[in-house]
């Protein structure tokens, strides 16, 4: 089995490498130079556009840069924004907080919720109180969280503003937590997305649990631990929820490059300042090194949670066989 | 469980013999009981008639600015109201809508021929090009969707549009960029059913006869696996609306003058306040088509699978 887990974690190496080098390789193919801004300007003279793009690194051939990049990514160096002129990994490391403040919260929020709703309306499948839970999951997996987003601030920072409901319409990004009352606004000021991310997650994953709960029901060990006098809670609770989970724990780490990427949305509607917006503003003003490195972190997610979810599953489920 | 063999009662036979009913005939059966599943279907042929007819019946302008009207209210002297500029939303709704859903169908049918043409050539053929393709797919499927999508649409955006000119321009890579993105699902499943299928006896008839293999691939296997395909199409399309509306809400998909959906509700967000009216309604349609083509695809994955007999 620890072969298989090796194998697997050594296969993840060079799938990074491949869309590393497909990424870099739109970024530098595409037409739009991140010189753009300084070619238009008639105030910078032409040689020092020259030098400017010599500094940069930009005079060489893509697969020469990309050489370069791959090779100072392992030393911690991801290049050099040209926007903001300092460090690709520093600027990230400045977003990141925030949003994984956000979409940490939000998915442990969903997970709490889906579980016991997806039990209890699997365990009672004919009740109107199931039927009312599976259309309201189905409208949670369609529902696009610009949609949500935009209700909530209707309702918490419009409507309700002058009540102790209301809520900030716009995060403020320079607060900075140090006693409590800084504390209590950065709860209140993060609550909407994380409303809207928790609740954009919990629709498909209450459907996971239900459907995995409803898969196990009618098996034979359920009969069995029925047969011997259990009673009805502990054969739910203990019997099926235990090995209906076992695919939900890999749905949880798979969905996790989905939850970010919704949070691209929610950082834009709140204007939260994550590692979203970054990419969005980043895009807009071609500071390649900034996207490529924030691509670059999603496609990492991508395959590190594909990665522990398999793992997880071996780990959870003995009837999987590894050859 | 142990079960007894019932002796065929005489007043089980004499009774008018049951009609015999084809699989799909037992499907759209199966497919009609399901009321969500109707509803949905009922919501896309509506909101299909609205967009296709509804131009022609309601004439107003979706592009003319008027500021006078700007910011009227919905249900007043305009059915929903106007924008910032004074242009009419529910104009710009319908003609929206044909964008966005055409969006959706679009991508989807590009999304569900890759992928049925890559499963069906790995299933089919195993061995080495199985091996091959199966790690495109690999690869594909750990490619992060939302953020590449985003970046392709910018770094592609005006090349594009200038060969193709701006509406159609902009159109093709935002179709073509979501299904070049989102056809690997739909791989495994043709890939799976492709697998067993063509151990079946059916299939080893017409090699005998001699029919070459691409026919025996598309006209003897794929019929046979057609039903996850259409659930997969179906769920598709929603998909392809929603990641439609969110490139361009994030403002880099459609230029501001194409109104889709996803547009209109972007042209909304900075008056939330004011006039929430003009992001809510863009949004709501987005809303009710992901939701009837999911409702709708859900009801057909229950109809197909032959064993839930309902």
């Amino acid at each position: 089995m620890w072969t298989y887990f090796l194998r697997r974690t050594l296969i993840a190496i060079p799938t990074l490498i491949a869309i590393s080098f497909v990424i870099f390789a739109l970024l530098s193919l595409a037409p739009g130079d991140p010189m753009a801004q300084f070619a238009t300007n008639p105030e910078v003279p032409p040689e020092v556009r020259e030098n400017m793009r010599r500094s940069l690194g930009l005079d060489q051939p893509w697969p020469v840069r990309y050489w370069k990049w791959l090779v100072l990514l392992p030393q911690g160096d991801w290049g050099w924004s040209f926007a903001a002129r300092k460090p690709v990994l520093d600027f990230i490391g400045e977003r990141m907080p925030q949003t994984l403040a956000v979409v940490g919260v939000s998915y442990f929020l969903s997970v709490l919720i889906a579980i016991p709703i997806g039990v209890y309306t699997a365990a009672r499948p004919r009740t109107w109180l199931s039927y009312l839970v599976s259309v309201l999951s189905m409208a949670g997996i369609s529902l696009p969280t610009f949609l949500s987003g935009t209700v909530f601030l209707l309702i918490f920072s419009v409507m309700l503003r002058d009540t102790p409901f209301g809520l900030p319409m716009i995060y403020d990004t320079q607060l900075k937590v140090k006693d409590w009352g800084s504390f209590v606004l950065q709860i209140r000021q993060s609550a909407m997305p994380i409303m809207v991310l928790a609740l954009f997650t919990a629709g498909s994953m209450t459907r996971f649990v239900r459907s995995s709960m409803l898969e196990n029901l009618p098996m034979d060990y359920v009969r069995t631990a029925r047969a011997k006098g259990l009673g009805e809670r502990v054969v739910i609770m203990k019997h099926a929820l235990r090995n209906s989970l076992i695919p939900v724990v890999t749905l949880v780490a798979i969905g996790i490059p989905t939850i970010f990427a919704g949070a691209i949305i929610t950082e834009q509607i709140f204007r939260v300042n994550g590692i979203g917006e970054l990419l969005i503003t980043s895009i807009n003003r071609s500071d390649t090194p900034v996207v490529m490195g924030i691509v670059f972190i999603f496609a990492i997610m991508v395959v590190f949670s594909s990665l522990i979810a398999d793992i997880v599953y071996g780990l959870l489920d003995p009837r999987i066989k590894f050859s | 469980m142990a079960t007894f063999v019932k002796p065929l009662t005489a007043s089980a036979t004499r009774t008018t013999p049951t009609k015999i009913r084809s699989n799909s005939e037992l499907a759209w059966r199966r497919f009609k009981k399901n009321r969500l599943a109707m509803l949905g279907l009922i919501t896309i042929i509506l909101l299909l008639l609205m967009v296709i007819i509804g131009p022609f019946l309601y004439t107003a302008s979706p592009i003319k600015t008027d500021p006078l009207q700007a910011y009227q209210k919905p249900f007043s002297k305009f059915f929903f109201g106007t924008d910032d500029v004074g242009r009419d939303v529910l104009a710009r709704v319908l003609f929206g809508g044909r964008i966005s859903l055409s969006v959706g169908i679009a991508a989807m049918a590009i999304s569900i021929t890759l992928g049925t043409i890559i499963g069906a050539f790995a299933g089919f053929f195993g061995g080495a090009l199985d091996f091959a393709l199966m790690r495109i797919t690999d690869l594909f499927q750990a490619l992060p969707i939302v953020p590449l999508l985003l970046l392709v649409t910018y770094l592609f955006r005006d090349t594009v549009r200038k060969t193709f000119g701006a509406d159609l321009g902009i159109f093709m890579i935002i179709v073509g960029v979501i299904g070049a993105l989102t056809w690997m699902t739909n791989a495994r499943l043709v890939r799976s059913s492709f697998l067993a299928l063509k151990e079946r006896e059916f299939v080893e008839a017409s090699r005998a006869l001699g029919v070459n293999r691409l026919p025996i691939m598309f006209k003897h296997i794929l019929p046979n696996s057609i039903g996850p395909i259409i659930v997969a199409a179906t769920l598709n399309i929603g998909a392809a609306i929603l990641t439609e509306s969110t490139v361009s809400f994030l403002g880099l998909g459609f230029p501001s003058d194409v109104p889709t959906w996803g547009k209109l509700a972007a042209d909304g967000k900075d008056w939330i306040d004011i006039a929430p009216h003009v992001i809510l309604i863009p949004a709501f349609f987005i809303f009710l088509t992901a939701l009837a083509v999911n409702f709708a695809g859900d009801g057909l994955r229950d109809a197909l699978d032959p064993r839930r007999q309902g």
